[in-house]
């Protein structure tokens, strides 16, 4: 659907990107990941049409974006980070004129208002002038905005930036809802929010892609090593001998990370190849002690992307 | 064509409901009708000759030098100011017709402006006879001057995202082609017609005296097609920054 070859672009001098080349297929939920300054904004203005690569090719469902700029913009839904609104149009006014200059006929241009006014729960701010609505809601125009065509392809620059706590989880869930009907770009720096949406994550560094995977075989892919938590009853000492004797298992990851009177935490760490989950309740068996809880622990987000970009 | 109207009904709309207006367009009518009144009413300066509107019609067009920027000093530079450009320029519409759509909007916008002036007209009608053809080739001659005006506004209001700046921009680009012909009037030969017949105000005389000249025509319309073209090449290399 969306297919960048060996894209570059150039600020004056400065290189904002450099040679990228990815692809997303139909119906994917995609995170853009980077620190601020990595190139997100300009990759998704690239893809959207805003500005032309400065080298490379870049089509949307076969459309080339130069050559064939009309007909590629016509798929694109477009939220960019900085929410544009004609702050002196109310809610429903500004909807219907994005919808009609994106194409929607006349005879179904009200219909298709009232539908995504509903989606983004707009109904009680319909005439509402947009100058008036807060942060959050003037969010849920602009996504409002992007989906009125139903285009097949929704890029949506930091959805979730600048506004309240309560309002983001909310923004959150919209997105989610629609990301079954289109193909989704997100970029975000804020990373347990790609990791709810998102399917495959593409992390920018420095205007180069520095990883594009699942968040599970990034996870792997970076540490080589899957943790597991257990909470125990039992003497910390005996259980740290007995564990340590496990086929997998290194020595100096098994460490003691919460003692309390009545339980200790460890956390493990072993081969990723190698699944010791039952090696391990079978220690504490044969031991006698009593288990509480035993968890895989993935690798979060956070610790995938610093790792990614600080060390390359 | 389509997005071209959507465009234009869209400017329009915006452009009366805000206060903007009321108060350029109260201006207007103001400073009109002061020439107005000392053009018509005889005075011992001012002897009245003949029933005609070029008494008036003909400072109007310096006005226009001030209150076309004011028209068109919004249309793009506040896209550019609310980032609304992105939108606009990620939509399946054409440059040119952004361009033109927003081109249109100004020029009714001036016209609807203009039409109020027939107050004056009609107070003519009532007073005395004139002629007929020398008042409406005059009014073809101040919609010309003024659609030309709105384009080179345009180009100005493309410039930059801070409406006060484009205002002034368009105001002295303006100036320049109004008075280029003074220059026209120092030299002599070749220059000295050039210079006369890129002058905005040399093409208006003709109208007022009830000369429709289709040169002069052409040249008004030219100018706004020329300042039309300059916007969309403006916006396609912003694109390309």
């Amino acid at each position: 659907m969306i297919e960048l070859n060996n894209i570059t672009k150039y600020y004056g001098n400065f290189p904002a990107v450099t040679d990228i080349s990815f692809k997303i297929d139909k119906g994917e939920i995609v995170g853009l990941l980077g620190p601020n300054g990595a190139g997100k904004s300009t990759t998704m203005k690239m893809i959207t049409g805003y500005m032309p690569p400065t080298s490379g090719e870049l089509s949307i469902d076969n459309y080339d974006i130069v050559q064939q700029s009309i007909e590629a913009r016509k798929k694109i839904g477009y939220l960019p980070e900085t929410v544009p609104l004609y702050t002196d149009m109310t809610v429903y006014s500004y909807i219907e004129f994005m919808g009609k200059l994106r194409g929607i006929n006349s005879k179904t241009i009200k219909n298709k208002v009232n539908n995504v006014v509903e989606i983004c729960k707009l109904g009680d701010y319909r005439n509402s002038l947009i100058s008036k609505l807060s942060k959050g809601y003037r969010q849920r125009v602009g996504i409002a905005q992007a989906i009125i065509h139903e285009p097949e392809v929704l890029i949506l620059d930091e959805p979730t930036i600048g506004i309240d706590p309560n309002q983001v989880v909310e923004t959150r869930q919209l997105i989610k809802n629609l990301s079954g009907e289109h193909t989704l770009v997100l970029s975000s720096h804020i990373l347990p929010e790609v990791s709810t949406i998102c399917e495959r994550v593409l992390i920018i560094n420095e205007g180069e892609i520095a990883a594009s995977d699942t968040i599970e075989n990034l996870s792997s892919l970076v540490s080589g090593t899957s943790k597991i938590e257990i909470d125990i009853i039992g003497s910390p000492q005996s259980v740290q001998t007995e564990i340590e004797k496990i086929d997998g298992v290194k020595a100096i990851d098994l460490w003691v990370k919460k003692s309390t009177n009545e339980f200790t935490t460890f956390s493990i760490e072993s081969d990723i190849s190698k699944d010791i989950r039952s090696e391990i309740s079978k220690t504490i068996i044969n031991n006698g002690w009593e288990l509480l809880r035993l968890e895989a622990m993935g690798m979060s987000l956070e610790d995938i992307f610093l790792k990614i970009t600080t060390t390359e | 064509m389509k997005n071209i109207i959507l465009i234009t009904l869209k400017e329009t709309k915006t452009y009366y409901l805000s206060p903007m207006a009321y108060i350029v367009g109260a201006m207007f009518l103001g400073l009109t009708w002061l020439f107005f009144n000392t053009s018509i009413v005889p005075g011992d300066i001012n002897p009245i000759t003949e029933a005609n509107v070029r008494g008036y019609l003909d400072p109007t067009t310096l006005l226009f030098i001030i209150f076309s920027p004011l028209i068109t000093m919004r249309l793009f530079s506040e896209e550019e100011k609310l980032g609304t450009l992105e939108l606009l320029f990620t939509s399946p519409v054409k440059d040119i017709e952004i361009v033109i759509g927003k081109y249109l909007a100004s020029a009714i916008i001036l016209t609807s402006t203009l039409m109020c002036t027939f107050f004056y007209v009609l107070l003519i009608y009532l007073f005395s006879s004139p002629d007929l053809g020398p008042l409406l080739s005059a009014y073809l001659g101040i919609i010309l001057y003024g659609i030309a005006t709105l384009g080179v506004g345009l180009f100005a209001s493309s410039l930059t995202g801070n409406q006060i700046v484009s205002a002034v921009v368009g105001t002295v680009l303006l100036l320049l082609l109004s008075f280029i012909d003074s220059l026209g009037a120092m030299l002599e030969g070749l220059p000295s017609t050039v210079f006369n017949e890129m002058a905005l105000n040399y093409h208006f005389d003709d109208f007022t005296k009830g000369v429709i000249d289709v040169g002069n025509i052409i040249y008004y319309i030219s100018i706004a097609i020329l300042f039309l073209f300059f916007t969309t090449l403006n916006l396609q290399i912003r694109r390309w920054k």
